[in-house]
């Protein structure tokens, strides 16, 4: 056994960046385990993907049931249930998504397996299968093992490793779809595009971002004067969007937009996990964060420990002057 | 209308310094500053919300320390109408499976219809005891949550996912539903709530209070092992631009303009 049980995630008829990220880190489990690695697509009409998937040398197992058109957390929960059962996998592997973190802790509770949720990393070591986790802002790493179980489940954190290039075909095998009954208790009705806002971040050349460290919008018309000056458009992370200084359709990161531009100007965020994920593409990163330690740093090519409201004026004016 | 809301009180580590403990296991959390998380509070002011819109009562229930309990009364200040903190050594809280069957346990005899809390913690960050709870209960749920509707037996339930896009799910009640960030506008406790805070029941409850056996949700019971935590090395390759405040941007500013950057 020790075969590696991969969920690829797709959505709207595409397949997500975390399926083939996890492409980096199922193999080496499976190598050291003495297993394979299989991986499950469910959904409806998956030709494309199958064969997409099958580009990494593995087995793809294609359930296609009309059941599964739309992600349902009931639905998933039990056809995987079925599919630990019938194929005995040592490990199942998903993304720590809006999907999986929608069923796999209920899965765990049902089956009585052990999850370790949102993994940066896995080892199989000395007959143990440990996780890397990343913790308290970004700033711990944990170990954290599985003890012996008939099957052990794992979600891994998006973006957390670079997708691998496509290495041999494998197969694509249809598999009976594992959903028997109706679970009639929640039901999808319908999704609801992002709204779209004046300007579109995702196009910009500057941006200019701040994030927690604003403190309040009062201290908004000093970012507006350095984006002014060096013609940026302004964006924020979650927080700041959260508390409702930066529009929703401005956010950047894993629950709003990745935006790639020439220059990023980080103010005041300290740069979670999520909000590097949607910009650590853009060309050049700039951060200004009071903490030296905030992750932020980690992407950035330019970077200034100090307090955003001693930086941001001076640079303003020394940009108009050097710009004249 | 009846609600329960689930809430945490962990360090704020955005912008502190941590540090791991000689025991490679806990980190050293004497100068950080506790408080409610932040997904919580949203949860909070979602059920203070609900109740406001339908009538009927909010109960709070938090595993914690003794300190927590300012936590749990300004919760009550915003209008939740009592509390239940559940004290006890014995619970393996690195494991969100183990946490969630606490709750459960300390929640199976109460009737409920919405069961709300954050869909994600600022220490651990699982995302995973709000939807294992639902499955220890056996009742629906919805995760990331960032509108809910309620109707006639049923909640209306809209689900942020990646990229900004909204899924909207229906669920029949009772429901856990696990509140992201954004959702709402947390309300500052007034002050006349602060006192009428100070007189709301606080049950404080430990394993065996509940009946639960701490042999099932403890480090035994789990099912996975905290080896041990580390600080990660961060390969940063940024130029660090030192000085005074106005000489790093008079620096800075030279930067991206010989750069060609701005």
């Amino acid at each position: 056994m020790g075969d590696v049980l991969v969920l690829a995630e797709h959505r709207q008829g595409v397949l997500r960046d975390i399926s083939f990220e996890m492409m980096a880190i199922a193999p080496k489990i499976a190598e050291g385990m003495g297993g394979e690695v299989k991986v499950l697509l469910l959904g409806s009409g998956m030709d494309e993907m199958a064969k997409k998937m099958s580009e990494y040398g593995f087995k793809v197992l294609v359930a296609d049931d009309p059941v599964f058109e739309d992600f349902n957390a009931e639905k998933y929960q039990k056809a995987l249930s079925a599919l630990i059962d019938e194929l005995k996998p040592a490990l199942l592997m998903t993304g720590q998504t809006a999907q999986g973190v929608d069923f796999m802790p209920a899965l765990a509770v049902e089956k009585k397996l052990p999850l370790i949720a949102e993994a940066v990393d896995l080892h199989y070591e000395d007959g143990a299968l440990k996780a890397t986790r990343n913790i308290y802002s970004g700033k711990v790493n944990a170990t954290v093992a599985f003890k012996p179980a008939d099957t052990c489940l794992v979600t891994i954190r998006e973006g957390a490793v670079e997708a691998p290039e496509p290495a041999a075909a494998g197969e694509v095998e249809k598999i009976e779809s594992p959903f028997k009954e109706d679970v009639p208790y929640r039901k999808f009705v319908e999704y609801i595009e992002a709204e779209v806002g004046d300007v579109d971040i995702t196009q910009s050349e500057i941006l200019v971002s701040v994030g927690r460290g604003l403190k309040e919008d009062k201290n908004l018309p000093a970012i507006e004067d350095l984006a002014k000056a060096i013609k940026a458009d302004i964006s924020g992370s979650r927080a700041a969007t959260d508390a409702g200084w930066i529009p929703h359709d401005r956010q950047v990161g894993t629950s709003g937009k990745t935006v790639k531009p020439k220059l990023y100007i980080a103010l005041g965020i300290s740069g979670a996990f999520q909000h590097l994920a949607g910009m650590k593409g853009a060309k050049t990163i700039v951060a200004v964060n009071k903490d030296p330690e905030a992750p932020i740093f980690a992407v950035a090519d330019y970077a200034i420990v100090d307090d955003m409201f001693k930086v941001v004026p001076a640079l303003t004016e020394k940009l108009k002057e050097l710009k004249g | 209308m009846k609600s329960i809301v689930c809430i945490k009180y962990v360090p704020d580590t955005s912008e502190a310094e941590v540090k791991v403990n000689p025991d490679g296991k806990t980190v050293d959390d004497s100068r950080f500053s506790f408080d409610i998380n932040d997904a919580d509070n949203y949860a909070v002011e979602e059920s203070v919300l609900i109740k406001e819109d339908k009538g009927g009562e909010v109960d709070v229930l938090s595993i914690g320390p003794k300190q927590s309990e300012v936590m749990i009364r300004m919760a009550m200040a915003k209008g939740c109408d009592r509390a239940v903190r559940v004290e006890d050594d014995r619970i393996a809280d690195h494991d969100p499976l183990m946490v969630a069957k606490v709750l459960a346990g300390a929640i199976k005899d109460k009737e409920f219809d919405l069961i709300l809390t954050g869909c994600w913690a600022d220490d651990y960050g699982h995302m995973s005891t709000g939807v294992a709870l639902a499955e220890y209960l056996g009742v629906n749920h919805a995760s990331m949550v960032k509108k809910v509707e309620v109707l006639d037996g049923k909640v209306r339930a809209h689900r942020e996912l990646e990229g900004g896009l909204m899924e909207v799910v229906e669920l029949e009640l009772p429901a856990v539903l696990t509140i992201q960030t954004g959702i709402n506008e947390p309300r500052y406790a007034p002050i006349r709530g602060i006192r009428q805070a100070q007189k709301k029941e606080l049950n404080v409850v430990s394993l065996d209070d509940l009946g639960i056996d701490p042999a099932e949700v403890g480090s035994e019971a789990s099912q996975v092992v905290l080896e041990n935590l580390y600080i990660p090395e961060v390969e940063s390759a940024a130029e660090f631009i030192e000085g005074e405040p106005d000489e790093k941007a008079d620096k800075l500013a030279s930067i991206l303009v010989k750069g060609g950057l701005v």
